[in-house]
């Protein structure tokens, strides 16, 4: 996946300014950042649900497969009938197949029949992935997907996630849960791209120092240092 | 897109207060409409012309005197007269919608009352009523208190010809001197004094008596009470209703206020329920944050919007026609026309769930989308039923633009026109247009707010 010089503007107000990259098969990337930066601006342009003022991302909207922060399901209709709905809204061939593939994915068979609403948190974060996963899609993107989970939660969804061996894009505010999980990390700051590398690399760049002597706080200061 | 329907027709199945919300609050607000309906405006602006030349409003019964502007006067407590000089101006009134009727005394009536009285035969004197028919609540108005301020003006003149008629009796009893059109002043003997000459005659009477000039006035008094007795039948007959009324109808036609209610019923349900099921379902869609996975390749916007429309129609024509059936079992209608009714009911869902997905573009959810329906729906329903002539021309002329601007009112006039037989194909063509207007305003918000 690449992205050339894409930007978003809102009103007056710059989301997102000439950001570029790219992402290799099988790379799990983090983008970080504190709230505002334009991170969620990013994925949603990246998945194809928001349109950039300029740039392009190489990848169509059918290719990419889109978890977004709020889970985006039906909460009246039960997880199989959630599962099914987006199987046929993505023309996949085998539609009772992929949903009990996905069901087993999940591991959220034994739940088929239960209202999505009835659902804890955790579960339905499921849910939303597996809906991400159903097309096939080259690379997931997910916007902050542990945002409202519990610690076993998100260690289990990071357990799924890592089975799955798909290319990842996911964004957190988490510095702890990207340096963990990230094979690289994209650091924005006011819709601005700061940095582009592995967490070491970023962990050399902030530097520790008694003042800072951890990542999260390093990092902190490192966009201090940025100006942001 | 038949796996959207499929899921929503899901989503509502699992939703039986939403549902139950949507076929209950619809039949209340349709019943309160009703009882509103019932009661007509206050002192409504009617349009009065008299045309009896100045000096000639005065006409004499039994030797009383009255004047036909006293009449004016009584009827006057019960409306706003908005006087005027000829007929024609009084009809331009009523077709502009600036008054809700027009009454006009011609210029014969103190000519005919005096002859209907004074026993000269002819027609009696006729008020000429104008007004549109388009609303059958007004027109309603307007006959019952004309009427009704009418029937006080002949019961007044009932009891004037009343003493007029005891009085020619009392002649024929007793005898005496009454005054004849043509024949002049004559002197009738009576009943009374006629039954003593005919004892005395009898009485005193041989075989070949020389008394025939008294037999003769016996025989003149019994043709003379003949004669009175045919000429007081017109008297006798117009005693019910001295003054009659000629009611025109400038525009629409004749309907009958329990067809019109029904309309109205209807098409307050048929715009409830699809008003709150397309902009319920559309905010959905966002409120469940499912919007934005639909739309990124899935979906496109118009085809949701198409999905929402089609859905909202189907679910509100299949209610509304099953009411319609339900109120014609016990109204009366004509069931020949059912083809008429799903035509009408078809555009007029068609236009309220545009108007409803405008709604759900501009809203998050559901409850907002809901909130903000009811809010546009009320004033618009009300504005619909103002009748012309109710308020002045100028501002009936906005209120008309702004309700030609949402369904209801075309939707009314198409449920009226399929039900009583009236103009249908127009308003129809109206919701189409509005239709296609209403699809566009929330293509434009779910690409501005979606």
């Amino acid at each position: 996946m690449r992205a050339d010089s894409v930007s978003k503007r809102y009103g007056t107000r710059d989301a997102l300014r000439a950001v570029s990259f790219e992402i290799s098969d099988g790379e799990r990337v983090a983008v970080i950042g504190p709230n505002g930066a334009g991170k969620t601006t990013l994925l949603g342009i990246l998945a194809g649900a928001l349109r950039p003022t300029s740039g392009t991302v190489s990848l169509r909207p059918e290719e990419v497969g889109w978890v977004p922060q709020q889970p985006a399901l039906y909460s009246k209709l039960s997880v199989a009938e959630n599962l099914r709905l987006f199987a046929r809204l993505e023309k996949v061939a085998d539609v009772e197949g992929t949903v009990g593939r996905m069901l087993e994915q999940t591991a959220l068979g034994d739940r088929a029949r239960d209202e999505v609403g009835r659902l804890s948190g955790g579960n339905r974060q499921r849910v939303n992935i597996a809906i991400g996963l159903i097309g096939e899609p080259v690379v997931l993107l997910l916007d902050e997907p542990s945002a409202s989970l519990d610690p076993r939660q998100r260690e289990r969804l990071w357990q799924f996630l890592s089975a799955l061996g798909t290319t990842v894009v996911f964004s957190t505010h988490d510095i702890g849960e990207a340096e963990r999980y990230a094979d690289r990390l994209l650091v924005l700051a006011d819709g601005e791209l700061l940095f582009t590398g592995t967490p070491a690399e970023l962990e050399t760049a902030t530097g520790a120092t008694p003042a800072a002597p951890d990542f999260e706080t390093a990092f902190v200061r490192f966009l201090h240092e940025q100006g942001h | 897109m038949r796996w959207l329907l499929l899921k929503d027709l899901q989503i509502l199945r699992r939703s039986p207060l939403l549902v139950a919300l949507l076929v209950i609050y619809p039949i209340v607000i349709a019943v309160l409409f009703g009882l509103a309906l019932s009661g007509g405006p206050d002192k409504p602006r009617v349009a009065f012309a008299n045309l009896v030349p100045p000096g000639e409003t005065e006409f004499t019964v039994g030797g009383r005197t009255l004047d036909v502007g006293n009449y004016a006067g009584d009827l006057f407590e019960s409306i706003d007269p908005v006087r005027v000089d000829t007929r024609e101006e009084a009809i331009a009134k009523v077709r502009d919608g600036e008054v809700l009727g027009a009454m006009v005394i011609p210029a014969n009536s103190t000519e005919r009352l005096r002859a209907t009285l004074g026993l000269g035969g002819g027609d009696p004197p006729v008020i000429e009523v104008y007004y549109n028919a388009d609303d059958p609540v007004k027109r309603r108005f307007v006959e019952s208190t004309i009427e009704a301020r009418l029937a006080d003006a002949n019961n007044a003149l009932s009891d004037a010809v009343l003493r007029e008629a005891a009085r020619y009796i009392d002649v024929i009893v007793r005898g005496g001197d009454i005054s004849l059109p043509l024949v002049g002043a004559i002197e009738i003997l009576g009943l009374q004094r006629s039954q003593g000459i005919i004892e005395s005659v009898a009485r005193s009477l041989p075989a070949d008596s020389p008394e025939r000039v008294q037999l003769a006035q016996v025989a003149r008094f019994a043709r003379l009470a003949a004669d009175n007795l045919d000429v007081s039948r017109p008297i006798l007959a117009s005693i019910g209703t001295p003054v009659g009324v000629e009611q025109h109808i400038v525009e629409g036609r004749k309907t009958s206020l329990d067809s019109f209610a029904v309309a109205v019923a209807v098409t307050v349900s048929l715009m409830f329920v699809t008003l709150l099921l397309a902009a319920g379902l559309l905010a959905l869609e966002r409120e469940e944050d499912a919007f934005g996975r639909l739309v990124r390749g899935l979906v496109s916007r118009s085809q949701l919007l198409t999905e929402k429309i089609i859905l909202s129609a189907l679910c509100a024509l299949a209610v509304t026609l099953a009411m319609l059936c339900g109120l014609a079992a016990f109204v009366g209608l004509d069931w020949s026309r059912i083809p008429a009714w799903l035509a009408a009911l078809a555009g007029g869902s068609l236009g309220f769930a545009a108007m409803g997905t405008a709604i759900g573009g501009l809203t998050r959810e559901v409850r907002a989308a809901s909130l903000l329906a009811f809010l546009l729906a009320l004033p618009i329903v009300f504005l619909a039923l103002v009748p012309s002539g109710s308020v002045n021309a100028g501002l009936y002329s906005v209120i008309n633009v702004v309700s030609g601007a949402f369904p209801f009112k075309p939707a009314l006039r198409a449920l009226d026109g399929a039900i009583n037989g009236g103009e249908l194909w127009l308003p129809i063509a109206h919701l189409l247009a509005l239709t296609a207007g209403f699809s566009i305003l929330a293509r434009i918000a779910l690409r501005r707010f979606g």
